[in-house]
């Protein structure tokens, strides 16, 4: 770091809400210097996975059709988390999402209408084109444009406070440890998700089998370090999202293509080729976040959805290809199931079907099973077609939700008062907001907003002293 | 003809990525075109790999290039597959193979080129004719360009009816047509979907400059080509044969087309040694180089006979341009100025769709 000695801020973190704040407290004067953990090409933390962000708008915005009212956005909200949620808060990130989208353009980022697949999103959601990683390219160019210093494979071990103040941050880089004392400070550096260990301890170890479907840097040093010392603590351990994702994908960064759709034209059995829940209880959208939490109750946390050829094209094609048998028998041995439990779990199943004629694949068509248990409530339809096709299951989480308390400010806090040079931003604060529960495209929006309420209120705090 | 298959293997997976991703959707044809299978034919590649400009947008955008062990590279998996079918598709083939990755072999053909125009001019000369016919007589330069031009002509249609076989088109209607000469008429593409340009000079920062270099080389070439059709028709059908005036239609044409094809090819060289050759094809780099310099070496040469008409040297500036003239024409369904047809063909196809 020779270019700036001491920084006025120190942004921790190099995604969506650390850009945000750098860029926003550079325009506001400050001399800000970014702590990357990742090297370059993976900076950007789970902000480079990502597709879109949430947007108020009244009337057509940007790639955006219609109009998303404050209200309707909060009953969406208070919908998944089943009213945990601070409303404060989420109606300041609701309100500040509509102006965000003329800033995020104004420093660089471009949107796309929705994709293909996605049209339900059209209204609610704007694309960033070329998702996440675009989005993140276009704000270091700014950022750096603007002065912002970046530091990669920068990873912060350990913030000094002090009373009420952060009085310095060390980091590590090249193996050696850095020490930095600058005005302010933004955390930014998101949950704790990818610390195989942290959520063992939370769920036991069975979490030791799920996968992270985002950066394996985010294990959370400084949430956990922060916490130690005292910061206010939002949310549990337990917390977090997770979704059935292929079973095949790799540990970490396996992103948005190892997502799979099947599951409502399906069956899914454990590995003793048991059915365990209802596929067909609603809409995909709608029941994709709950089967993270299902798999990772089945025994070895790991399920198996089985579908036949008449289901092949229905859903959206993912990264890896269906394991495929002419047979169920020879199926299950491909897949490691016992070949006589599957037959027999898919012959009650198939006897269990009934009238098939309203079968729909986009709608609740309610063509059910009867004196099932558990029951297929709608696109249950005999798996007869062959070939079949079977693909694994395992639990992708997404992010944590334990974190750390702030404001409206975005300021953190210990005991009753503020810390006074300390804000935080994006997941590391989203449990300030959403207890349980998430709606697509609110991760960013939370980032986006607070991350320049964060950047403001630490440029304020720099230039005052 | 079999394609390599490895190539479109490796194309074949990447897609499927993209496919299961589409993050990339709006920055150019390639996607929507892609987005509408679930599986891809050999064909379907080979139309997604010609409908790519490479402009490498969907790379620096891709969360899943390498270190990723997903390995996405999806500029260089769609160019080399299309390098390999211009080589496959070419009339005669064992031309396609021999120059499309060979720039070396481009050169001798230019310095070819050269030799047999001295020859001529040497052993022929003219029946006494003004300027440059003083030099070789119009029959004689007529008897050596009208195969050079019609070859080209004849082997690039063949190719293009393979090409259309092969990724299975519908006849061909006028409206597919216009709507491919439009977006080619303006590089629509090439802007990026967002009107931000391509990512070549500098990774990932946008800019236009290779649109605009492009431009200026299409039009440029296409000046000159009109100039030269325009002369052709004074000599034969107004009977004024050459030489003509500064102020003359085919001098202000050339003259135009000339500095801008020399400019663009300039800057397209330039920023071809400035961008990342790993999302290029696979062994290409120097044969691009050398087909750009030949093109640009078209266009000084002639700008330079154009002043150094009136002096000594005007004989052997001819012979060296028109030498270059030559080895670009016949060269033409062989190096990288294929594409400009292939690509007018892809976009027609995608019409379609
Ligand atoms: C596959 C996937 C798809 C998603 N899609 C969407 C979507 O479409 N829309 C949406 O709104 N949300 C989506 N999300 C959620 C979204 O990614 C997050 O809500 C959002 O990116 C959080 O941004 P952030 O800046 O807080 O954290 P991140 O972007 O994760 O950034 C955290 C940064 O901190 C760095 N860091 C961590 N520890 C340290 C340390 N000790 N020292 C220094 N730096 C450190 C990391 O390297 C990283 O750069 C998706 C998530 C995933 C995994
Ligand atoms: S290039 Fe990468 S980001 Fe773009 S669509 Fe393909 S997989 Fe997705
Ligand atoms: S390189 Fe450019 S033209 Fe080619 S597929 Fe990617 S975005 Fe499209």
């Amino acid at each position: 770091m020779s270019s700036i000695e001491t920084p006025d801020i120190v942004v921790i973190g190099g995604g969506n809400a650390a850009l945000c704040a750098a860029i926003t407290a550079a325009e506001a004067g400050a001399r800000v210097l970014i702590l990357e953990a990742a090297p370059k090409p993976y900076r950007g933390g789970n902000s480079r996975h990502t597709r879109n962000f949430r947007c108020m708008h009244h009337g057509p915005l940007g790639p955006l059709v219609d109009s998303y009212t404050e209200d309707e956005y909060l009953a969406d909200l208070l919908k998944v988390t089943g009213g945990k949620t601070h409303e404060g808060l989420a109606r300041l990130a609701i309100r500040t999402s509509e102006d965000c989208l003329p800033w995020m353009e104004a420093h660089g980022v471009r949107f796309q209408p929705s994709l293909s697949g996605t049209l339900s999103l059209a209204r609610t959601n704007a694309f960033f084109l070329g998702g996440g990683k675009g989005l993140v390219n276009a704000y270091y160019r700014t950022a750096e444009k603007l002065g912002v210093q970046v530091a990669y494979e920068a990873a912060v071990t350990h913030l000094e406070l002090t009373d009420d103040r952060i009085d310095f941050i060390d980091y590590t880089q090249d193996g050696q440890t850095h020490r930095v004392a600058p005005k302010s400070v933004v955390v930014a550096s998101g949950g704790f998700q990818a610390d195989t260990d942290w959520l063992a301890r939370a769920w036991g170890p069975a979490a030791k089998n799920f996968l992270i479907r985002g950066t394996p840097y985010n294990r959370g040093v400084v949430l956990a370090d922060l916490l130690d010392q005292g910061v206010e603590q939002v949310g549990d351990p337990t917390q977090c999202h997770a979704v059935a994702i292929d079973g095949r994908a790799p540990k970490f960064d396996g992103g948005i293509v190892t997502r799979l759709d099947c599951v409502p034209f399906s069956i899914v059995v454990n590995k003793d080729a048991q059915r365990f829940y209802d596929e067909g209880e609603d809409v995909w959208p709608k029941r994709y976040a709950i089967w993270g939490r299902l798999v990772a109750a089945q025994p070895d946390q790991v399920g198996y959805v089985i579908i036949d050829a008449k289901s092949l094209n229905l859903f959206m094609p993912s990264v890896f290809p269906p394991i495929k048998a002419d047979t169920l028998e020879e199926l299950a041995r491909k897949m490691d199931l016992p070949a006589e439990a599957l037959v027999q779990t898919v012959a009650e199943f198939n006897a269990a079907c009934g009238d098939t004629s309203t079968f729909h694949p986009t709608e609740l068509d309610g063509v059910a099973t009867t004196g099932l248990t558990p029951p297929k409530t709608n696109w249950a339809r005999p798996i007869t077609e062959p070939p079949f096709y079977g693909y694994s299951l395992r639990t992708g989480v997404t992010f944590t939700y334990l974190g750390l308390k702030v404001d409206e400010r975005a300021q953190c806090a210990i005991g009753n008062r503020p810390v006074s040079n300390l804000w935080a931003a994006g997941e590391t604060m989203a449990g300030s907001i959403l207890g349980q529960g998430y709606l697509a495209g609110f991760g960013m929006t939370i980032g986006t907003v607070f991350g320049r309420i964060a950047g403001k209120e630490a440029a304020a705090h720099a230039n005052a002293i | 003809m079999q394609m390599q298959s490895d190539l479109l293997q490796e194309a074949r997976r990447q897609a499927e990525i993209c496919n299961a991703c589409r993050y990339c959707e709006g920055y150019c044809s390639v996607f929507p075109a892609l987005h509408a299978e679930r599986a891809f034919s050999d064909g379907d590649l080979t139309q997604l790999a010609n409908l790519c400009h490479n402009c490498r947008g969907c790379y620096y955008a891709c969360q899943y290039t390498a270190p990723h062990e997903f390995e996405l590279n999806l500029p260089q998996a769609l160019a080399n597959v299309r390098q390999e079918s211009w080589e496959d598709l070419a009339f005669p083939q064992v031309a396609g193979r021999a120059f499309q990755k060979n720039g070396v072999a481009i050169a001798v053909v230019a310095v070819i080129g050269f030799a047999v125009l001295f020859w001529t001019a040497k052993s022929l000369g003219s029946e006494g004719g003004e300027g440059f016919y003083a030099v070789l007589s119009h029959n004689a330069m007529v008897a050596i360009f009208l195969p050079a031009f019609l070859f080209p002509l004849v082997s690039i249609a063949i190719s293009l009816r393979r090409y259309l076989k092969r990724v299975d088109a519908e006849p061909l209607k006028p409206a597919h047509l216009v709507k491919a000469l439009k977006q080619a008429a303006q590089m629509r593409n090439l802007k990026g979907g967002h009107g931000d340009g391509c990512n070549f000079e500098d990774e990932d920062r946008f800019t236009h400059a290779r649109r605009m270099a492009h431009q200026a080389v299409m039009y440029g070439f296409l000046l000159c080509f009109t100039s030269t059709s325009v002369a052709t028709v004074m000599h034969y059908v107004l009977d004024l044969p050459a030489p003509y005036g500064l102020f003359s239609l085919p001098k202000l044409l050339g003259l135009s087309g000339g500095l801008l094809l020399v400019l663009g090819c300039v800057e397209l060289i330039r920023l071809k040694l400035r961008s990342d050759r790993a999302l290029g094809a696979q062994g290409a780099f120097g044969a691009e180089i050398a087909f750009v310099g030949l093109l640009g070496f078209v266009g000084l040469s002639g700008l330079l006979l154009y002043a150094l008409g009136q002096t000594a040297a005007m004989p052997l500036l001819l012979a060296v341009h028109l030498g270059a003239v030559l080895a670009f024409f016949l060269l033409t369904p062989f190096t990288k100025m294929a594409h400009g047809f292939y690509r007018l063909t892809a976009l027609v196809v995608d019409a379609q769709r």
